[in-house]
């Protein structure tokens, strides 16, 4: 099937460069590891309010994060005009946004497992226990992040002050996403089963949502 | 044009008569008192903008399948006039929380939402602001604007389910909790004037544009000259 | 460098009425001509007369506002992607990859056969095969230009757009230039490309039209001549 392997060959370009020069992932660890310890510097919480607030403010330290690396997503493409290339030879222009999108997401959760440990240490939760239910939301929680970050970037990229409108774009709109996975997150670390169930459910929601809304709108995002 | 001014005196009419209607028809409600009348005016305000947004999105959808003009006009007047009664929606809602329970703000699930509403709109028009070239502009913002409605009922829905685990005061105690029959009717009334006002609102921020538009236009052919 | 590897299908390219708005701008006004399959066509005029835009409707990059476009000649079913292939101001390809990458990037998206054997080829024609392995970044002006063309080659298009293509080119990149495109146009390929004034390159021109302020002014099929084209205004 076309798209997939277009996909498939566009996510190996967009590995590709990124693991060669790796400016991306490092810059991101380093950002949420000075978020999460300037949080933790402003609020000194206590060993049970580390428990209860810790998860919110990795959400938003994440956030935070993947609105800075998102920047570059489109943007790069602009400087040598390679977007038009991609258009002129791809047969359907959503395997452009779908690489895109799929590294994105590979990348917030490879900064988020590095992060992880930290994260474990300086607000004393128990990440491992519930390993696999954390995985599975911080995945979701980043796919969604991912998806709507890949489409407004697009946006920003063709307008102007684009480092701060990004943000401005994407952080209202994640809201959702923020909420859910914060709670989930809490949850799990206060081991509540009923609570992530229907979390999980509505992070999968808003990831197929903004994922048809990409499939039927991306080709105008990337129109001239 | 005059039928513009027409719809603008029946929209102020309307108004007043149901501000009318909210303070001298409305029976006074037990618990609250006085301050509940700020209900029909907060609730009317938020369908109105809610309607407001809706017709933007149309515009949105519209332009990106169309690409006729108009339709940007329609949203960008959809987005303006639904932010404006949603600043107000925003301000009542305080102003009734503080004398009920002293504090101004709850993180009352619909309000919240309401606030996450009003920045995505807030984005949409600064968006517009930070793209020069009109069809562009038109096309981008569009966009967004489908996104951004699209995310409502995601955002309402995340926040209420948030507010279920945290459970926080509710401002104005449950919308349309067992209202009696001539509150139900003033309130009806008011959402009714609150939306003929939002129509006249929208009609003229879209001549607006529309003669913005226009003489741009022509000044650039009178400058190309 | 030597196109004797495909044959091409004669394609040529028209214009019907086509305008492009920006705002309130006309960036192209009514545009109507029609370039012959197998011609070697100049697009001449100041900048900002609208050769660029015209070259990238030609090339599929822009939609036009009004009017159409298409490719007389051209049959369906015809090898790889039928889509012109395109030279623009920047090089249209990824500065962080090598030349091999790149082109191997653009040949599986665009499926062409034996993607590694097509451009392994394609590097040897333009020259960078010894180069192959660097990164674009690294590559001269000159370079540039080549690893452009051959990105816009990669699919065996049967009509190639170049936008300002000698721009930046020391006299040898000229040459080696003029001498490429003399040979696919012998190969069949239709060339389009926009110029400034006169140059070893213009002189491969078999048809010229002028634009200014996207009109068209004159046009070698009406009568102008192909000197007075290039070189209307300049004085």
């Amino acid at each position: 099937m076309s798209l997939f392997s277009n996909t498939t060959v566009l996510l190996s370009k967009e590995l590709r460069t990124e693991f060669r020069s790796r400016e991306l992932l490092t810059t991101t660890v380093v950002f949420i590891l000075v978020v999460l310890i300037l949080f933790s510097f402003s609020i000194s919480p206590t060993t049970e309010e580390s428990r209860e607030f810790g998860p919110g403010l990795l959400w938003l330290a994440i956030l935070f994060a993947a609105s800075l690396m998102l920047q570059p997503c489109f943007l790069r493409e602009q400087s040598n005009d390679t977007l038009s290339s991609l258009r002129l030879a791809v047969s359907d222009p959503f395997s452009i946004f779908l690489a895109k999108l799929a590294a994105n997401t590979l990348f917030l959760m490879v900064t988020e497992l590095i992060m992880l440990p930290f994260f474990a240490v300086f607000y004393n939760v128990p990440v491992l226990p519930e390993f696999s239910w954390l995985t599975l939301v911080l995945f979701l929680g980043s796919l969604g992040i991912s998806i709507a970050g890949t489409a407004l970037s697009a946006i920003s990229a063709q307008a102007r002050m684009r480092e701060l409108l990004l943000p401005l774009l994407l952080l209202p709109l994640l809201t959702p996403v923020l909420v859910v996975s914060a709670t989930v997150t809490v949850s799990l670390f206060d081991r509540e089963p009923i609570v992530k169930g229907k979390g999980i459910a509505f992070l999968a929601v808003f990831d197929v949502v903004f994922l048809t809304a990409l499939w039927l709108f991306g080709e105008y995002l990337l129109e001239e | 044009m005059s039928k513009r001014i027409g719809l603008g005196f029946v929209a102020t009419l309307l108004v007043i008569a149901s501000a009318y209607a909210s303070f001298y028809i409305a029976p006074e409600e037990r618990t609250m008192g006085l301050i509940q009348r700020i209900f029909y005016f907060h609730v009317s305000c938020a369908w109105a903008g809610f309607t407001a947004f809706f017709l933007c999105f149309i515009g949105n959808l519209l332009y990106v399948w169309k690409r006729a003009q108009k339709y940007d006009w329609l949203g960008v007047s959809g987005a303006e006039v639904g932010l404006a009664f949603t600043t107000v929606v925003l301000i009542t809602g305080p102003i009734w929380a503080h004398p009920v329970w002293g504090i101004w703000w709850t993180w009352d699930a619909r309000l919240t939402s309401t606030f996450v509403l009003w920045l995505l709109y807030v984005s949409y028009l600064l968006l517009r602001t930070l793209v020069e070239e009109p069809d562009r502009r038109a096309l981008l913002s569009s966009l967004f604007g489908i996104f951004a409605f699209i995310d409502v009922p995601l955002v309402f829905g995340a926040i209420r389910w948030w507010r279920t685990q945290h459970p926080q005061p509710v401002i104005m105690g449950g919308q349309g909790s067992g209202l009696d029959p001539t509150m139900k009717m003033v309130f009806f009334f008011s959402a009714f004037a609150m939306h003929v006002l939002m129509a006249f609102l929208v009609a003229e921020r879209y001549t607006l544009e529309k003669m913005q538009t226009e003489t741009d236009l022509l000044a650039r052919e009178v400058e190309a000259q | 460098m030597t196109v004797t590897s495909f044959t091409i299908p004669p394609t040529g390219l028209r214009f019907e009425n086509i305008d492009k708005r920006y705002g309130g701008r006309y960036a192209l006004r009514r545009v109507s001509f029609e370039i012959e399959a197998g011609e070697c066509a100049v697009l001449a005029g100041r900048n900002g007369s609208g050769k660029t835009t015209l070259l990238r409707i030609a090339g599929q990059i822009v939609r036009p506002t009004h009017g159409r476009l298409s490719f007389p000649g051209r049959t369906a079913g015809s090898d790889g992607n039928s889509r012109p292939g395109y030279v623009g101001h920047s090089t249209m390809v990824y500065d962080e990859l090598t030349a091999e990458e790149n082109l191997l990037l653009f040949a599986k998206l665009q499926k062409v056969e034996s993607p590694a054997e097509r451009a392994e080829g394609l590097l040897r024609e333009v020259g960078l095969f010894e180069r192959r392995t660097s990164l674009v970044r690294t590559f001269s002006r000159g370079m540039r230009q080549r690893i452009a063309i051959a990105r816009a080659l990669i699919h065996r298009p049967s009509v190639l757009l170049l936008d300002e293509p000698a721009t930046g080119l020391d006299p040898l990149g000229i040459t080696w230039l003029a001498n490429s495109l003399r040979e696919l146009n012998r190969a069949g390929c239709t060339v389009v490309m926009s110029l400034h004034g006169e140059s070893e390159i213009s002189a491969l021109a078999t048809r010229a039209v002028r634009l200014d302020a996207g009109n068209v002014i004159a046009d070698t099929k009406t009568g102008a001549s192909l000197h007075d084209i290039l070189m209307f205004g300049s004085a």
